[in-house]
């Protein structure tokens, strides 16, 4: 039987019709490899082997009856700790959910189980999905795969270092500033963030709701477009989940790029670090080869997108983390008043970035401020979001880097959350705007740190993106 | 920017937090920080522009809306409502007394 760190979803899918190796021996042998490998990264919180081996045998069942045993029938899958999976224990890698059980699975879970995944754990992650590093956790960091003593980028660190490690052949994360796509460029694989409202966000633990985002991680782009399409689509239980169909990717990305118009933002050109500089030039170099026209776009309010962001997500989390009061989620601390109960178990059970969260939130949506900070970012997410609209009637797709720099030494930034926050400068204003973007490898530095190339498109535009995307992998890419 | 203790206090009062005094030092620090960054957009005009809370899309009227029909999947029982609360009893959840005789 193959080694599982190395299988792609066509590789199982033909496995298991030709009879190589069972759903039940793969769940096995995926459950096995995985934890005696967590130990060098921490990418796992839990294991659900229960799980994994219950829809192995439904698959196993169906193939032995000749059904169709899904888009994802034994596919090994590990989930991001802030995506509910009934009966397995969730806990947003935070002391305040150590012990939480869902009582039921998210919409995206309740999918990928209906498509035959083998859901074999939960990724670590940054507490609640807050930060940049993967450092917040309160069960200790990530390491990156690629070097151990490196960050894998947040705050779905766990979910890109499962894939990037092998211990899952995909896996899901959350995107509310690039928290899929920085830890996908950190770790070397594949990172997408669909259109806002693609992916259902029914079960997804809310951390800023107008801006979180479900998206798969793979170790090439039709792994992560199968992963897509057998989650994506309308939802009765997300009222702002979208009715727009999902288009067949597999067809779609196999279409000629030859003529494609491809935008730069000058913008996400400046302050970069030169050894990341020289590989997304060189992925550029790669498409227009291909045939792709390049020119120069600009996106003007780029500079303010931090800012923007922020004030959103933070006045969003404020709201959204009230409900851990010590009443519902199992964490309560001591006190014998009701105030002293919600207060005492806030500051007991939360980590230190969620707390600066729920302090910059609650100042910037109280009384006196709320104009001044909160009304006035909304105003400037309008225009962020119209300088991309702009943009793409220009172009088909926008390029830029994911990052400013590759992934960074563990304990380095962790001190100073402004520059934490000032790294995601590339990432965040996708999320503000709602379009699709996605990282997809673009070489390494000479210090072998994996690179990752951006692709903006319009909204629902995914199959431009994997297009763009899957024509670069194909061609070799960048070395 | 100057963001004192004091204001630390009355903000984590607000946000039902109750910081040690280390945490409100540090807090002090990072939100004057940060706010001192956030104050650029002041900068911006933004008089004619609308603000943008949610990200829509063009649907039918009634996009948000599913039949009014009852799902299994949504029901809730009492047990599994209460089951990962820290203190539950009589089918509900108990916490500190908040009316005295």
């Amino acid at each position: 039987m193959e080694n599982i760190s190395s299988l792609t979803i066509a590789q199982v899918r033909d496995g298991l019709r030709e009879k190589k190796f069972s759903a039940t021996e793969l769940a096995g042998q995926a459950l096995r490899f995985a934890e005696a490998e967590n130990s060098k990264t921490n990418g796992y919180l839990t294991f659900s082997p229960e799980l994994a081996t219950a829809t192995a045998k439904v698959v196993d069942e169906k193939i032995a009856r000749g059904e169709d045993p899904g888009l994802l029938a034994g596919v090994p899958i590990g989930v991001k700790d802030v995506i509910s999976t009934k009966g397995v224990r969730t806990t947003c890698a935070s002391r305040m959910l150590e012990h939480y059980i869902p009582p039921y699975d998210a919409t995206a879970v309740e999918r990928l189980k209906a498509a035959g995944a083998l859901i074999i754990g939960k990724a670590n992650c940054d507490e609640f999905a807050m930060g940049s590093s993967n450092e917040n956790s309160a069960f200790g960091p990530v390491r990156n795969p690629v070097a151990l003593d490196r960050v894998p980028g947040g705050s779905s660190g766990g979910s890109a270092a499962v894939v990037a490690q092998g211990t899952a052949v995909a896996s899901l994360g959350s995107d509310t500033g690039g928290s899929i796509r920085q830890p996908a460029s950190f770790c070397g694989v594949v990172g997408v963030t669909p259109t806002y409202g693609r992916i259902s966000r029914y079960g997804l633990v809310a951390f800023a709701s107008s801006l979180d985002h479900i998206g798969p991680f793979a170790r090439n782009v039709s792994d992560a477009a199968t992963v897509l399409e057998a989650i994506a689509g309308r939802d009765e239980l997300d009222a702002t989940s979208a009715f727009a169909p999902v288009d067949d990717y597999q067809t779609e990305m196999r279409k000629p790029v030859k003529g494609m118009k491809i935008g730069i933002p000058k913008e996400y050109f400046e302050g970069l670090a030169a050894e990341t500089g020289d590989k997304i030039h060189a992925g550029l170099d790669v498409l227009r080869k291909l045939g792709c026209e390049v020119k120069e776009v600009s996106l003007p309010h780029t500079p303010y997108a931090i800012s923007t962001y922020y004030i959103i997500c933070t006045a969003e989390a404020s709201s959204n983390l009230a409900r851990y009061d010590g009443v519902r989620y199992t964490a309560r601390a001591e006190a014998s008043t009701l105030g002293e109960m919600y207060a005492r178990t806030r500051d007991s059970f939360f980590g230190m970035e969620c707390k600066r969260r729920i302090m910059l939130g609650t100042y910037v949506l109280s009384h006196g401020y709320y104009d001044a900070y909160y009304l006035k970012a909304q105003k400037v997410r309008s225009l962020i979001a119209a300088d991309y609209s702009n943009a793409l009637k220009e172009v088909d797709a926008l390029v830029a880097p994911v990052s400013p720099f590759p992934a960074f030494k563990l304990g380095e930034k962790i001190a100073d959350p402004m520059q934490m926050y000032l790294s995601d400068i590339y990432t965040i204003t996708g999320d503000l705007a709602g379009i699709p973007c996605m990282s997809v490898p673009c070489g390494v530095t000479p210090e072998g740190l994996p690179v990752g190339m951006q692709i903006f498109a319009g909204h629902f535009q995914e199959s431009t993106m994997f297009r763009l995307a899957y024509a670069f992998e194909q061609a070799g890419g960048v070395a | 920017m100057e963001f004192s203790k004091d204001d630390v206090r009355k903000i984590a009062k607000l946000a039902n937090l109750e910081l040690n005094d280390d945490e409100v030092s540090r807090m002090a620090h990072d939100m004057a920080e940060v706010l001192t960054h956030m104050e650029q957009l002041a900068g911006l005009d933004t008089s004619n522009v609308e603000p943008m809370a949610q990200v829509l899309f063009e649907a039918s009227p009634t996009a948000s809306l599913r039949a009014d029909v009852v799902r299994d999947r949504t029901i809730l029982g009492t047990a599994d409502a209460l089951r990962n609360s820290a203190l539950s009893g009589a089918g509900h959840f108990k916490v500190p007394r908040v009316i005295e005789r």
